[in-house]
Order: C-alpha cells, then structure tokens, then sequence
C-alpha cells in the first residue's frame, strides 16, 4: 500500500517515501519536484539544544495539511503536496519535516514548497518543546488561526520572494 | 452539559494533564469554557489573548456555541521557527 501524501508519524522521515506518494498520483504531468527537509539544529536561541520533543493535534494538524494542499492549489499550477511531520523526541540532526511539491515547471515548484513550509509554521498545530543546556521551553510563536489574512499574504510573500 | 477539554503543549503543563471533563450551565460559548478554566489555573490567563481554539476538531471562534458532548480543545500559538517569533502579548 503507498503511503499517504500526508501524514503525521513517530518514525523517522524518508523523503524518498513521500516523493513516491506524490509522483504516483500525478505521473504524466509533472515535469518538476521540489523539496525541503526541516532538521533538528543543535543550537538555538544561543542554547545547545540537547533534543525536542514536538506534540501534535494529529486530526486538525491533518486539515491544516489539506488546507495548505488547497492554498496552493489556488496560487500555482501544482500537482498533489505531500508533507509528512514528526512527533515524538526527535535528535539533534533528525528530519522534523519533510515536504515535496510535484508541478509542471520548477517556478511552480520551488514557490509552492516554500510556501508550504511557512504556512505549516504558522497555522499547524504542532508544537515544539526544546530541551537544552539547563532547561526547557515550549517555542512559541506564531497563532494557530488559519483564517488570519495578514499570515497568509505574508507567507506569499516570501514564497515568491 | 458536559465537555471535554483537551490542552496541548504549555497549556497541557499548566492545567497537569490533556483532557479533563467539564460542567457548565447551558446555553455556554467556548469562551466560558476557558473562563471556566482559567478560574482553575490562575496560570493560564496570560494566554487568553494568544489562545486558538476548536470544536469537535474543527477550528472555532470563542464565540461559538457549545453542546453537550462536545470535545474544546485549546491551541497556544504553535512553533513558529526563526523569524516568526511572535510572542503572546501579555
């Protein structure tokens, strides 16, 4: 059975799975694939980062996927988004994220996935609780609310920046 | 009626756990869902500027009405990364 576009796992990533779950349902129309894997940085903030650890709502964290699929639906030419996210703790280093935007042309391509990746930052909920050097923190940072005009034309402003 | 409440990240932390049940006098709002919580958990009152909230796993306002049975969850901002660092105002 293929995996889904879009998913939420405590697994580890594998961008090539998720590469696979796009081509397939858009085979004959794509002529570009764009993607973009987020890593655990071991510093932020001025802090060594020891691990995190990202919590979900997993069913309202799958609509938002589906309501970015269908943003960009609306922006570009471009075929089906996948877009797997981790839970769980993940290691300094590991694949928090992994995107893939299949379209006809790379312009497309390449604008989609960025934009895929700012929206998920912004309207996800997905939340990251940083563990390093002497505590923790929940990062917080952008409001989950994903009718905010304001988040939306920002994030398209930086995908076509 | 009676609702369930689930809390995530710093809220879940604050409040000791994700799901609690709740009871309230009908007809209530989301929005006395949370008055109701944050009466709990003096810690929470900073975050009812910065809050999101669904129902019955849909994204809701806080003027929403609310029915018995229903599941309110309760979202703090979530991880916006480098340059999206938008604090809860307070």
């Amino acid at each position: 059975m293929p995996a889904a576009r879009l998913a939420l796992t405590v697994d580890p990533l594998d961008v090539v799975t998720v590469t696979t779950a796009v081509t397939e349902s858009a085979r004959g129309v794509t002529g570009a694939i764009s993607s973009f894997i987020g890593l655990v940085r071991g510093e932020n903030l001025g802090r060594r980062v020891r691990f995190l650890e990202y919590e979900g709502y997993e069913p309202l964290a799958l609509r938002a996927f589906e309501r970015i699929e269908q943003e960009i639906h609306a922006h570009w030419a471009a075929a089906p988004l996948g877009l797997h996210h981790r839970l769980g703790r993940l290691e300094i280093g590991d694949a928090s994220i992994a995107i893939v935007v299949a379209s006809p042309h790379r312009a497309e391509a390449f604008a989609a996935c960025r934009y895929a990746i700012e929206r998920v930052k912004q309207i996800v909920p997905i939340w990251k609780h940083e563990h390093f050097e002497g505590g923790a923190s929940w990062i917080e940072g952008a409001t989950a609310d994903p009718e905010d005009e304001g988040a939306l034309a920002e994030a398209l402003r930086r995908a076509c920046a | 009626m009676r609702v369930t409440v689930r809390l995530f990240a710093r809220l879940r932390e604050i409040a000791g756990t994700g799901e609690l049940i709740l009871d309230l006098a009908a007809p209530a709002t989301i929005r006395a869902v949370w008055a109701e919580l944050a009466s709990r958990y003096d810690e929470l009152a900073p975050y009812a500027a910065s809050v999101s909230a669904a129902r019955n796993q849909e994204y809701a306002r806080m003027d929403t009405a609310v029915s018995d049975g229903d599941e309110i969850a309760f979202l703090p901002p979530v991880s916006g990364g480098a340059g999206a660092q938008r604090r809860p105002s307070e």
